[in-house]
């Protein structure tokens, strides 16, 4: 057994009865990344020599505090002072130090939380399956000829693996949600304004939301409590007290009303998805609660809605990549122009050079109205399905995924076949609700599969709680991956 | 064939916060390169803008002076170009919903006034400083970059290139007056585009116009579109074509020379800022900044006019900058008379300022030393001509007029004994005038009187002497 | 607005990304932008003629700092990242050459 299989709470509590040190559990995490990093391959960058020496000032000087002493992962694409962050890019490859550390890594250095590396991810947080990567694939832990899913694909692995006790991810259009689901963890994308973006490089700044991937929800409820909150540097941050989210996981769901959209089990959604996530149902009904099937009506516009709106959003978003102040500069051509043209397209990988195309082309004049706009119109439409269907009921329910994890090179060319994976967690960005994956069981080749709790606007207690109460009455969350086939 | 011109003017003004306008660097400029930076003004990764409200405050309050419309609902948008001065490549610019709209000034040429429509008035970011090497490098400086602007576009209203200079110059005037920008041009806190075009007298339709960039003075704005319009009328007579084109003007040459023609409209790709929330700006928040306007130059004129009875070009002269009428007023406040005060503002300060070329506020004086001055040639305490001696030293050292006049023994001499006493003597040395004036050479009164001014170091009062003169000469 | 995109306009939408692409790029992102783009039409089945667009899910409003300076990094750590400088300024191919 190891360390990590205890919650952050029962670790806080040995720390603090001094049954295991800070070093211990560093120790812990870097002996296991030893162990299996490289079949899983979550990190970009490992921090081992300041992890130990902090870990040992902390053991110098304990403190009660809230995730003091954990080891932790931080997906690439959130900027760390001192410590070289990519966004999986080689565009990046040489940003050593980002001069500022995002208020995120501030709150948990605060909490001091021991930062063991950077995580691997889709490039600039553009994918579904952590392969568009400038470094490396990483690798599904339940069967590493599978990919974790992505953008937070790193982050979702090193969780699964045991690597760290729990990790911070980014979520656009699924980037948490949907490898938490692959990787048979706990992903949270919280309420659009509920975490500060400051220091979160920009993917899509109306969408993007960093959130903890974790063992299990309680877990992932103790992580938000403490990056959750009010930032004056991020304008669209909310003003807004965080609750005591592990207070209310009282696992009473009794009267609850379930939202089941008709439109979750569509097309593309696999019939042991289809039966897992019905099963769950189940599991609420003995617990109490009511479900009902409901219809959020412009489900299936929001994926073309999402590509043009993320796009557009990101062509601006990534255009300051230019090799002027920092990151990657081409040699070749001799002028500024060449600089610029030849910087970026060296720097940038395929995925994201397609979706600055993408983006450019919708913005560009003469059709900005005809789809940014109607874009942003259709988003309305979507967000008001959502508020509508709030209206009656407490949470909303289905897979997170449409199938369980695919084989890493497997997805075809189609850039929209390839990009329907996110169909069902696109429309929780749009319209900026809170959503969560936790495992709700295992495909015939033993893969995980999640189920989707979203939840209203920043009604993440809610969310918490229902997943809670299904988490305490399954035990899929005590599924450990067998890595390599090796039993540990 | 005759042509009408036509002149719009889009003017950058940058506001005079302490912090800039989406970060909190310092606003400043001539310290070392890239020393007023921060990872959000070098576009660093994970950066987020956030509005200063002091820019917005000032933004809306040169709006209001300038007559405009106030936005109650405004939107941020991102204007997207590469260019190594702008570090996100996109500007932070109000495209959709500027702070104010349909504005107008009222300017004079040749005696005749005339209304200018102000299209609109946009806040945005500046760029940074990109200084071209002679070494096959350019330098980038980022100093500048976030610094926040106000963009003001004219209505195409202006026909003479003298019109335009009007323009400039009472909107430098107007915002001077409302405190918000330096608005010197030689610094680049004012920074004016020139779109001129020609059209047959009598057609309603524009004509194509040219763009005329890099004018760097007020005069070379009027020279510029002086020789464009030249330029253009030679093409259209000969039966050319004016391309739409942008071209810059050449100070030594004194011509204009085309940058770049435009073959398509620049597709800038606007789109909201999704970084930036909306900003409702309410009736109270406008009551606050309306309130904050001090009397603008046309109400200031007229009042001089009406209630402290100077001429229309006194009244002129003074508001022409807001340092001088503000200093005029302080005087004036100060227990000087108005017509004094006029006169020596407009006379010797105005001429010291010119020879030193200094500012107002560099100068030594100050309205409490220049009302004591008047008081003291109005109480005869001094003449005009000492005074002249006392001004010399407040303008340039600063100090009391009365402790110099006391220190320096300038005190006038009205003392009717002891100025018979010097008169005799005078007139004892010159017995020659005595005959001259009595025979009726009025000369030598005068020759007389500046005797008696040398002997008393300039100090007798003239008045005086001349009565005292007169006395003592029929006595002998 | 069935088939707008064409290599022509996918080579003129890179180069206002900045973008060098080489023609076996052109033709294969025309290919596939135009099934992003012809997917999107399904969003034309809807009439959104009163809808108002969404930039913001929230409804934050004035949301603004006071004017007050922060130190935050020197000049030294200003350049610090960047792939060429000369005395605290950073150093790019003259914009003059073209």
């Amino acid at each position: 057994m190891s360390l990590f299989d205890h919650s952050i709470k029962e670790l806080e509590e040995k720390l603090h009865n001094k049954e295991i040190s800070v070093q211990d559990l560093v120790k812990t995490s870097l002996d296991r990344i030893n162990e299996v990093e490289d079949k899983i391959q979550a990190f970009i960058t490992i921090d081992e020599e300041n992890a130990m020496k902090q870990a040992k000032e902390l053991d110098e000087n304990p403190e009660e505090k809230a995730l003091f002493g954990l080891p932790i992962g931080i997906k690439d694409n959130i900027v760390t002072k001192g410590l070289r962050t990519t966004c999986a890019s080689l565009m990046l490859d040489n940003f050593n130090d980002p001069l500022y550390d995002a208020n995120v890594v501030e709150k948990l250095k605060d909490q001091k939380s021991v930062t063991i590396g950077k995580l691997n991810m889709d490039e600039f947080a553009m994918g579904s399956g952590t392969e568009f990567s400038y470094y490396k694939s990483t690798k599904n832990p339940w069967n590493t000829d599978y990919v974790p899913g992505g953008s937070s694909g790193g982050s979702a692995a090193a969780v699964a693996a045991g690597e760290v006790l729990f990790a911070l991810g980014s979520d656009t259009g699924g980037s948490i949600r949907q490898p938490a689901a692959f990787c048979g963890v706990v992903g949270m994308k919280p309420t659009y304004g509920r975490v500060s973006r400051f220091g979160l490089v920009a993917f899509a700044s109306s969408l993007d939301q960093v959130g903890p991937i974790t063992r299990t929800v309680e877990d992932n409820a103790r992580v938000l409590e403490v990056i959750a909150g009010h930032d004056e540097r991020d304008s669209t941050s909310a003003n807004l007290e965080v609750p005591a989210y592990t207070e209310t996981l009282t696992n009473d769901v009794k009267g609850l009303k379930i939202a089941v959209p008709k439109e979750y089990f569509g097309e593309g959604v696999t019939e042991e998805v289809k039966e897992a996530v019905k099963s769950a149902l189940k599991v609420y009904e003995s617990l109490g609660a009511t479900w009902e099937e409901v219809s959020l009506p412009h489900s299936k516009y929001a994926l073309s809605a999402y590509y043009l709106l993320a796009s557009a959003e990101a062509s601006a978003s990534l255009a300051r990549y230019d090799g002027v102040r920092y990151g990657y500069r081409s040699e070749t051509g001799k002028n500024m122009i060449d600089m610029y043209k030849y910087s970026r397209s060296e720097g940038f990988g395929e995925e994201v050079k397609r979706r600055i195309m993408l983006g450019t082309f919708v913005l560009s004049s003469g059709y900005y109205d005809a789809y940014y706009k109607k874009a942003q119109k259709v988003r309305t439409l979507i967000k008001n399905d959502f508020e509508k269907i709030f209206e009656e009921f407490d949470v909303v329910m289905g897979p997170t995924t449409p199938t369980t994890a695919f084989k890493i090179g497997e997805e075809v060319d189609d850039p929209m076949t390839m990009y329907a994976n996110d169909i069902l967690t696109i429309p929780v960005n749009l319209a900026g609700v809170p959503g969560l994956s936790l495992p709700c069981g295992f495909s015939k080749e033993g893969l995980p599969i999640g189920l989707q709790v979203i939840g209203k606007h920043f009604d993440e207690a809610t969310v918490y709680r229902v997943a809670h109460a299904f988490e305490q009455a399954t035990d899929f969350h005590k599924q450990r991956p067998n890595i390599g086939g090796a039993a540990k | 064939m005759n042509f009408e011109t036509v002149i719009g003017l889009e003017v950058h003004v940058e506001l005079k916060t302490k912090s800039k306008v989406f970060s909190p660097s310092v606003n400043a400029f001539g310290d070392k390169p890239n020393s007023n930076v921060n990872p959000i003004d070098l576009a660093y990764p994970g950066t987020l803008p956030v509005i200063n409200e002091e820019a917005v405050n000032y933004a809306m309050k040169a709006a209001m002076a300038l007559n405009c419309e106030i936005a109650t609902h405004m939107t941020f948008d991102r204007k997207n170009y590469f260019y190594p001065d702008n570090p996100k490549a996109y500007q932070i610019t109000q495209d959709e919903t500027p702070i104010g709209r349909n504005g107008w000034i009222e300017i004079e040429v040749g005696g005749k006034k005339k209304k200018i429509g102000i299209t609109r008035v946009h806040m945005e970011e500046d760029a940074g400083k990109l200084i071209h090497g002679d070494d096959g490098y350019s330098y980038v400086d980022f100093n500048r970059a976030g610094s926040p602007l106000i963009e003001i576009v004219s209505e195409p209203d202006m026909r003479t290139p003298e019109e335009a200079y009007a323009y400039l110059e009472k909107l430098k005037n107007i915002i001077q007056y409302t405190g918000v920008s330096d608005v010197k041009m030689e610094e680049g806190s004012l920074r004016c585009d020139a779109n001129i075009s020609l059209r047959p007298i009598g057609q309603e339709k524009f004509g194509t116009k040219a763009e005329l960039k890099n004018l760097n003075s007020f005069s070379f704005v009027q020279k510029g579109l002086e020789f464009e319009e030249k330029r253009q009328e030679k093409i259209l007579l000969a039966g050319g074509e004016i391309h739409q084109e942008t071209r810059r003007y050449d100070e030594k040459t004194k011509e204009t020379i085309l940058m770049r023609v435009k073959e398509a409209a620049d597709d800038y790709r606007y789109f909201p800022e999704p970084d930036l929330v909306a900003l409702y700006v309410d009736d109270a928040w406008m009551e606050r900044v309306r309130n904050e306007i001090p009397e603008l130059p046309d109400a200031r004129r007229i009042r001089y006019v009406k209630e402290l009875g100077l001429s229309e070009y006194d009244a002129n002269v003074l508001t022409s900058s807001k340092e001088m009428a503000d200093f005029f007023e302080a005087t004036i406040a100060e227990g000087a008379d108005t017509k004094q005060a006029s006169n020596w503002l407009m006379g010797e300060v105005s001429a010291y300022m010119n020879k030193h070329l200094k500012e107002l506020p560099e100068l030594a004086i100050t309205p409490e030393s220049l009302a004591k001055m008047i008081k003291l040639i109005e109480d005869g305490t001094i003449s005009s001509k000492i005074a002249k001696k006392v001004f010399a030293e407040i303008v340039e050292k600063g100090g009391d007029p009365e402790e110099i006049v006391e220190a320096k023994g300038l005190v006038q001499l009205s003392d009717p004994v002891k100025l018979k006493e010097i008169i005799n003597q005078v007139l004892d040395e010159n017995e020659q005038s005595i005959i001259d004036y009595k025979e009726g050479k009025g000369r030598a009164l005068g020759f007389l009187v500046g005797q008696t001014m040398k002997a008393t170091k300039g100090q007798a009062n003239p008045p005086m002497v001349n009565k005292i003169l007169k006395e003592e000469i029929e006595k002998r | 607005m069935g088939n707008v995109i064409s290599k022509e306009k996918v080579m003129h939408v890179a180069e206002l990304a900045r973008l060098h692409i080489t023609d076996e790029e052109a033709e294969k992102l025309t290919d596939e932008l135009k099934s992003i783009i012809e997917h999107a039409q399904l969003l034309n089945e809807l009439d959104t003629s009163d809808v108002e667009p969404t930039t913001h899910v929230l409804k934050l409003t004035n949301v603004m700092r006071k004017d007050e300076p922060k130190e935050w990094i020197t000049q030294e750590e200003a350049v610090k990242n960047a792939p060429d400088q000369k005395d605290g300024q950073f150093r790019v191919p003259s914009i003059l050459s073209e």
